[in-house]
């Protein structure tokens, strides 16, 4: 029962935090260049922007669920698993959502790279 | 890409990891957290570790969201994992924790992943829109601030 609940955490860590990545990358692309706004209209002009984007909000409340899941998960579960396992299944559940969701031209080198990198974190983190 | 923006995706990998860092050490000394006590969870933000740990990843993901504003997801998110190679490296020169066969493999992996993106574009080019430009409104001269001013 506790490796239902360990992947169970894991399967929420991963879906919270992939949607808040790509809800987070769709406000900011639609927000545009923050440099450029910070130069010609100030940083209050961009704290302003930011913080009133709808997309930007929900991005936070994906990402605070998968902060508290992760920190919950890590404090009972196997932290040689959870880790691993949801940071390089986030990479690629990244990958193929910016892909669908964003529109992003995720070529042939950016998969290579987002599986790579997946299965190197694995490795690294157990 | 300018220097500015190397500096940015530098701090997603310093601020990240240590974060990361910072907080899993502050979860060690909460200890155990069952799902009858969530309340204890919610009183782990007392601890030291822990808030030094979020005002890392704030940082973190102030320099997170700024990269995306500029760059895409799938660009930004390969480029930043070498952090896991920095401190796997840190804690073998520093902490002088063994580094196994399986560890050094997975170093190899992620450099070669971030390899694959540092060559390539850092933004999908979009023909209807253009995210990196700036704003509508940024384009033409702001001239109702000064319209007031006699000078």
């Amino acid at each position: 029962m506790r490796t239902f609940y360990t992947w169970a955490a894991i399967f929420i860590i991963v879906v919270a935090s992939t949607a808040g990545d790509v809800l987070l990358a769709k406000a900011m692309q639609r927000i545009g260049d923050v440099g450029l706004i910070r130069q010609q209209k100030g940083i209050f002009a961009v704290v302003r922007r930011v913080l009133s984007s709808g997309w930007f909000a929900v991005a936070i409340c994906c990402m605070a669920v998968a902060f508290f899941s992760l920190l919950f998960a890590l404090s009972w579960a196997d932290v040689s698993l959870v880790a691993p396992a949801a940071a390089s299944l986030t990479f690629v559940a990244n990958a193929l959502s910016a892909k669908v969701f964003l529109g992003e031209n995720v070529d042939r080198r950016r998969w290579f790279a987002a599986v790579f990198v997946a299965a190197g974190v694995a490795l690294l983190a157990r | 890409m300018n220097y500015r923006k190397y500096l940015v995706l530098l701090a997603i990998i310093v601020f990240g990891s240590c974060g990361d860092v910072l907080l899993a050490r502050g979860m060690h000394d909460v200890g155990e957290v069952r799902l009858d006590q969530l309340p204890h969870l919610v009183s782990a933000v007392a601890n030291p570790w822990v808030v030094v740990g979020i005002g890392f990843l704030l940082i973190f993901f102030a320099s997170y969201s700024t990269a995306l504003s500029w760059a895409d997801l799938t660009f930004v998110l390969p480029a930043t994992a070498v952090g896991y190679v920095v401190l796997a490296l840190l804690s073998h020169f520093f902490l002088h924790e063994q580094i196994s066969v399986q560890r050094w493999l997975g170093i190899f992996l992620i450099v070669a992943g971030v390899g694959f993106v540092a060559g390539g574009p850092s933004q999908t080019e979009r023909h209807a829109e253009h995210p990196s430009s700036p704003p509508e409104e940024l384009r033409t001269p702001v001239v109702s601030s000064v319209s007031g001013d006699p000078s």
